[in-house]
């Protein structure tokens, strides 16, 4: 009975360890949408461009980023809001997006990634002529 | 999808995450104390505060501040920080979402008692603000020889 117990505590003590490792923080965005794309703005502060990973599929958008934190040696926290330094948030495309055509640019902490429509999606003024 | 993810941890990252699992096993600990001035979760920016013998540091997430409305003061250990954010709303654009704070912040931190509010330091980068208040000396702990 004795050994059977320890043996739920271990595993529980290992699941709480993995799932420690793999918290992940949802950053912040604005989207909108205009004429001619669709612009993404992330909070990531802390991650600098070199750390900053997007991937477009063809129907997903991907955006993976660790923030760097430069912390003197022996450091012992008394409070965190931030728990995490990995930042993980994807989105599902539709076709008429064109992600190789995407455009993403880092500045302090906020990346902004503008992902154009294909052509044929653009809305076209209809000029009337008169005669 | 677990292949990319998992590709994304490799080579690039390999020699920093010893020192980010530090940092995540550092602040992801809890419980935390239920200071009279804690604040409810989410509240804007999130910070972390950290300590050593020698210094307390002070982290802000506060990506895209505008920094010359940051205000950082500091009396006895009471540190007070005040900023603002303007997000730049796009005329005639249809938003989907708009998470992100937009205004000013006010935050403050109860510091350690031995903090030296003479020597204070603060920097930003990526969006992280970092405030670096040093101890007094007299309180770092001292190695007593026995003669």
């Amino acid at each position: 009975m004795n050994e059977r117990k320890k043996v739920v505590t271990q595993t529980s003590t290992s699941g709480q360890a993995a799932k420690e490792q793999n918290r992940v923080t949802r950053p912040q965005v604005d989207i909108f949408e205009d004429d001619t794309g669709i612009t993404v703005q992330a909070d990531m502060p802390g991650v600098s461009k070199d750390r900053l990973d997007i991937q477009i599929d063809s129907d997903t958008l991907s955006i993976e980023g660790k923030a760097e934190i430069p912390m003197p040696e022996g450091m012992e926290a008394l409070y965190a809001d931030v728990r995490s330094t990995r930042y993980q948030r994807s989105f599902s495309l539709s076709s008429e997006l064109d992600g190789e055509k995407a455009d993403a640019t880092l500045k302090d902490g906020v990346l902004s990634l503008r992902i154009p429509k294909r052509e044929r999606y653009q809305p076209r003024k209809i000029e009337v002529r008169t005669e | 999808m677990f292949g990319r993810l998992s590709g994304f941890e490799g080579s690039l990252f390999d020699e920093l995450r010893r020192m980010e699992q530090e940092v995540d096993h550092l602040f992801g600990a809890g419980p935390w104390s239920n200071g009279i001035r804690a604040v409810a979760r989410g509240t804007y920016p999130p910070v972390n505060v950290g300590s050593t013998p020698d210094q307390v540091d002070v982290y802000l997430f506060a990506a895209g501040m505008n920094l010359e409305s940051l205000d950082i003061s500091i009396q006895q250990n009471l540190l007070t920080i005040d900023g603002e954010r303007r997000l730049i709303t796009e005329e005639g654009a249809d938003y989907f979402r708009k998470e992100r704070f937009d205004g000013a912040f006010h935050r403050v931190v109860t510091l350690p008692d031995d903090v030296d509010s003479d020597r204070v330091d603060a920097t930003y980068r990526d969006g992280v603000l970092r405030i670096t208040i040093k101890r007094r000396e007299s309180v770092k702990p001292r190695q007593i020889e026995v003669k």
